[in-house]
């Protein structure tokens, strides 16, 4: 193994979140609710914001790291970092780029933030209201094609039908993310559990996607702090180490219109093999997944492309038993994930990812190493895998 | 102008101000399918760059294309995201590989009953959605299954 690694060479001191609101229901506005979030990971670790030295988010986030530096006090600032791309696909990446300047010694303590308020900024499931579009937008928006739901329903129904994929299979990730979220107090759907008749009785959004195959739209804001692995022991938590990252896409994943070559895809292929490189892991190792959902057919081929379940296995593989902590093949989204916790873009995903290694899951499953896929089919994705003492 | 298959007041698309498009859309008026095509290695590229993605060449052009394809993906739509969509009712999108032009894939409406079953793989014939009537008038690439 090359020395060009991350492996093993960060540690997490602390997560932090805010409640999670369903979307215009926070008391508080967007910025506030990020600030409040990296205060949490601080306290959590015990740390002062003072001491925060980098800020790393994704997905555009409003909440720009210079400002929150300035308004927390933050001595020195050495490292603002933004990771290209929409969706959730940087949620693992912005882990992974403060983790590269925590490993390269350009900063000592990194905080990896997103705030986002959809009441106050707007519902990410609604189309755009404007008069005239050009540019890529031009080649779908005139044809209803507009929403996030609806670029992906066209991805999934091509896997779908290319392997045979049937409904039930998307239905039994959606069921294990209600079923975690009865035992998350934190969850916006605690005490709200799904049966699969409500499931069957849902209405359509666009096929393959009934409401349950989507993700809520929230308000809240979420943040880890990153530090070497020197320090892991420096902090209340047991050492959580992160293991291996890697993010990206493959080959032109990005093209406009819908001219991926490779099209029916997540857009793991690529990246799955790195991580398990970094990591020097195989999916085997892997004791507990969380895996963004933004729309559940996502997640079901994320899963396959990281190596989990072969592509013409997934109906036998996604169960809701297979997929339920604490003793089924691959426990999934024990939070209740972006589907029945929160929609923080993944960042709920990652903190869940860690509360497994510390055991503070209320979905517990004895896990060493636990991992976290963020944002299928858009590009970049991302995805990490975070281990206990024992994987070092 | 045709009639429309969706209702009036999606965004309208217009060609790029850079003018990268501008053949595209001008030719849809024309009941023409133009897409860019490499003078370098020859082959198809959608949707526009101003590089080959094969080759790195900068010197493209737009090309005719027979109109008909075959459906790669499609789906029904049944939630509303836009206030044009409100009373609409489910409609189809699909994804349209193009063989005449190496496979490149456009996105359209497939026209008819939209709650028929669509199959991949299906031929498809291009219909030319004229709006005449928009400022500034425009033409939306659509769809119908071959041979009716």
């Amino acid at each position: 193994m090359t020395e060009r690694s991350l492996r093993g060479r960060v540690a997490v001191a602390g997560v932090g979140q805010t409640a999670y609101y369903k979307h215009g229901e926070s008391p508080d506005p967007e910025s506030k609710l990020t600030l409040e979030a990296i205060v949490n990971a601080c306290k959590d670790a015990g740390i002062s914001p003072r001491d925060l030295d980098g800020f790393a988010s994704f997905s555009n986030d409003r909440n720009d790291g210079p400002r929150m530096a300035a308004a927390l006090g933050a001595k020195e600032l050495r490292f603002s970092n933004m990771f290209w791309g929409g969706g959730g696909g940087g949620t693992a990446g912005a882990i992974e780029n403060a983790s590269a300047a925590i490993a390269c010694g350009i900063a000592d303590c990194v905080v990896v933030y997103r705030g986002l308020a959809q009441g106050q900024f707007g519902r990410f499931g609604r189309g755009a209201e404007i008069r005239t579009v050009s540019g890529d937008g031009a080649y779908t928006l005139p044809y209803g094609l507009m929403s996030a739901a609806q670029m992906f329903a066209m991805k999934v129904t091509r896997f779908m039908h290319e392997h045979g994929v049937r409904q039930d299979a998307l239905k039994s990730i959606a069921l294990a993310s209600y079923r975690h979220a009865q035992r998350n107090p934190a969850a916006v759907r605690y005490g709200r559990p799904l049966t699969p008749e409500q499931y069957d009785a849902s209405r359509w959004i666009v096929e393959p996607f009934r409401l349950f195959d989507c993700c809520q739209e929230n308000d809240g804001a979420a943040a880890v702090v990153l530090v070497p692995a020197e320090r892991a022991r420096d902090f209340p938590h047991p050492p959580c180490y992160v293991l291996g990252t890697a993010s990206g896409g493959h080959y032109r994943a990005a093209a406009p219109s819908h001219n991926a070559p490779d099209y029916a895809s997540s857009h793991f292929k690529t990246v799955a093999k790195r991580l398990y490189a970094m990591a020097q892991l195989s999916p085997h190792d892997v004791d507990v997944l969380q895996s963004y959902e933004n729309f559940t057919g996502g997640v079901l081929m994320a899963i396959v492309e990281h190596g989990f379940c072969a592509p013409e296995d997934v109906n036998a593989f996604f169960t809701l038993e297979n997929l339920s902590a604490p003793s089924g093949r691959l426990p999934l989204n024990t939070s209740g994930g972006n589907l029945a916790e929160c929609y923080m873009h993944g960042l709920g995903l990652t903190i869940e990812a860690i509360r497994q290694i510390w055991r503070t899951s209320t979905n517990p499953v004895d896990a060493d190493v636990s991992m976290m896929i963020a944002g299928p089919m858009v590009t970049p994705v991302s995805s990490v895998i975070f281990g206990s003492e024992a994987t070092r | 102008m045709t009639d429309a298959y969706l209702k009036p007041g999606l965004p309208a698309p217009a060609a790029s101000r850079d003018g990268l498009d501008a053949p595209f859309w001008q030719a849809l008026a024309r009941n023409e399918i133009q897409l860019q095509r490499c003078r370098g290695c020859g082959k198809f590229q959608w949707g526009p760059e101003w590089i080959c993605h094969r080759c790195l060449s900068f010197d493209l052009g737009f090309e005719k294309v027979e109109p008909v394809g075959r459906i790669y993906s499609y789906e029904r739509v049944w939630h509303p995201v836009h206030s044009a969509l409100k009373d609409q009712g489910p409609y189809v999108v699909v994804l349209v590989e193009l063989p005449h032009a190496n496979d490149v894939r456009v996105i359209g409406n497939l026209l008819g009953d939209p709650r028929a079953p669509v199959a991949i793989g299906a031929a498809v014939e291009a219909v030319f959605e004229h709006h005449e009537d928009a400022k500034p008038a425009f033409t939306l690439l659509q769809w119908r299954r071959a041979g009716r």
